[in-house]
């Protein structure tokens, strides 16, 4: 990265945080208004300069900041996952048994990670959708729900492409892929739970209860698929947790998981930045409706 | 008190009887389910006696499903839900007596049902025991859980194949105990009592469970 | 390098559904903004900026 470059995000995020802190104006919102009155009048300055999430959870604020943050998230993430892909294919061994299909490895568990922390972050703004009925919940909630879904469908192909060579077949109802597959299905019901509905305060509050649901209902799916598998059939798969990976291929996987989690991180700032404007969009044209314009 | 059991009994009629078709159309439909079966797999008896406690709580899921769209719908759109909501009796009692009255209607008529259609699919004594046994144990569960997206859909005005897909892999942890202590009798050394009782401990916190995020859903569609 | 094609397939299909889902986000701002700023021309204001205005 060249020093001018890293000067511009770093001058980016240093007003990002003036502007969540009420310090600063954003300089080009995307909604651009013809004079923003001073933020006194709205009485939303907070009385403290010290920034605190409150004052990130207003819509128009959220916007601002995350205009300036999108740059930096991304050119770290995109960093990451350079040398990440360079240690996955040239430092990182290939595996005793498993040769070089290992290498699918660390795209196949960042992924996975991600679909179930995608899960608990839903979780967590359900919470806040329920609890605190807050508008920044609700876009979270459902900017999040297919970002989830593809993370899931990324964990099940990969998946099923490094267990062909290894396992000879394309799927094993093995626990851990069905419980993943089951994890799909439910993204999947809520993605289209979300669609079947206009009013999206009603529809947040909605699925934030089947959100909630599934969260008490995944361990339960995860603990009968297990058993349900150990009856029908041996654990003779592989397995990849413990201790039993070496330094050198774990080093690299926490790479591309740092990688994989910022792209996360910056696809749903992009997601929730859409969701907003749709928000406004649909006020407008109901207000033009109304207005006969 | 009353007022539950009034509702209770309210719910069974009107899941029995009422305008939804009621329990004959769900027996009908297990009834054809089971048939169908026979057909996609072929009538060897070996097979089918192997695979009927699977055949028959599959039969059992889909026909509870049956019921599900019209619980809440049906209250909804004629304004009962609004007149239970201001009564007495708290929303998640109201999720729960409308679950336990749709249950008497057709849950326990499908577990009474499957000892005749496990001998159409050759099951041994034992397995028929054990299969109705976890019917009996397991269908409050199923319909429990269906509860949930009733009021879901209910909550957002919509039906149809929409509650299937959103119940359906809520049920699996259900399916998978109940059919595993239902095919215990036919696979020997198969243990019956343990997945049994967890089949017992899945339905009592589907009672407990399904009734409040019922009422949670409701009451966000209704605000 | 053993089995390259499917290392390879699975680098590919990541490399297709996160830029699908990048696609997709972008496409999705552009219409939106689209709209917006065509409301924008219609004069249709947000219920908040209407009542800036009063307050003025």
């Amino acid at each position: 990265m060249t020093k001018k470059a890293f000067n511009k995000i770093a001058d980016g995020l240093t007003e990002a945080i003036a502007i969540a802190r009420g310090e600063a104006k954003p300089a080009h919102l995307s909604v651009p208004s013809d004079n923003p009155p001073p933020l006194k009048r709205r009485g939303i300055v907070p009385t403290t300069p010290s920034m605190s999430l409150v004052d990130l959870a207003n819509p128009t604020r959220f916007l601002g900041f995350s205009q300036r943050l999108l740059p930096f998230t991304w050119a770290v993430a995109l960093g990451l996952l350079a040398v990440g892909l360079y240690m996955a294919f040239f430092t990182a061994p290939a595996d005793y048994q498993q040769g070089d299909t290992v290498r699918i490895m660390f795209i196949h568990v960042p992924s996975a990670w991600l679909s179930m922390g995608c899960y608990g972050l839903m979780a967590i703004a359900s919470l806040g959708t329920l609890v605190w009925r807050h508008p920044l919940a609700d876009v979270t909630a459902k900017s999040a729900a297919p970002l989830g879904a593809a993370f899931t469908f990324l964990t099940l192909v990969t998946g099923s492409l490094w267990g062909k060579p290894m396992w000879g077949t394309w799927w094993v109802w093995d626990a851990r892929l069905t419980s993943e597959l089951v994890l799909l299905l439910m993204y999947l019901g809520l993605i289209a739970l979300w669609q079947a509905m206009d009013d999206q305060g009603r529809a947040a509050r909605v699925a934030a209860v089947l959100t909630l649901v599934g969260t008490i209902n995944l361990p339960i799916i995860k603990f009968s698929v297990d058993w349900w598998n150990t009856l029908h059939q041996p654990a003779s798969v592989l397995r990849l947790d413990g201790p039993t990976i070496d330094i050198s291929m774990l080093i690299p996987l926490f790479v591309m998981a740092g990688a994989f989690t910022l792209m996360f991180a910056a696809l749903l700032m992009m997601s929730m930045r859409n969701e907003i404007l749709r928000r406004r969009v649909r006020t407008m044209e109901l207000t033009a409706a109304g207005l006969g314009a | 008190m009353t007022a539950f059991l009034a509702l209770v009994g309210l719910s069974a009629r009107l899941s029995f009887g009422g305008r939804s078709g009621g329990a004959l159309v769900g027996l009908v439909f297990f009834l054809a389910v089971v048939v169908v079966v026979p057909f996609a797999v072929g009538p060897d008896m070996n097979l089918l006696s192997r695979i009927g406690p699977a055949v028959l709580w599959i039969g059992a899921l889909l026909a509870s499903l049956l019921v599900l769209d019209r619980l809440f719908g049906d209250d909804r759109s004629d304004g009962a839900l609004d007149l239970l909501r201001l009564s007495d009796l708290p929303l998640e009692l109201v999720a729960l007596a409308k679950g336990l009255g749709a249950w008497l209607a057709t849950g326990l008529p499908l577990a009474v049902a499957a000892p005749f259609l496990g001998l159409l699919l050759g099951l041994s004594p034992n397995t028929v025991l054990s299969t109705t046994a976890t019917l009996v144990v397991g269908t409050p569960a199923l319909t429990m859980i269906g509860t949930i997206g009733a009021a879901l859909m209910a909550a957002l005005g919509r039906g149809g194949v929409m509650i299937a897909v959103l119940v359906l892999p809520f049920t699996i942890p259900v399916l998978i105990f109940g059919v595993s202590a239902a095919a215990a009798p036919a696979m020997a050394p198969a243990p019956f009592l343990a997945p049994f009782l967890i089949l017992i401990a899945l339905t009592l916190a589907s009672l407990v469970i399904a009734p409040i995020a019922a009422a949670a859903a409701l009451r966000a569609g209704l605000d | 390098m053993s089995h390259a094609g499917f290392i390879f397939a699975a680098y590919a299909m990541a490399v297709v559904v996160l830029a699908g889902v990048v696609g997709w986000i972008i496409a999705d701002g552009r219409a939106l903004r689209r709209r917006l700023a065509d409301l924008e021309v219609r004069g249709v204001r947000r219920r908040s900026d209407r009542r800036e205005e009063q307050a003025t």
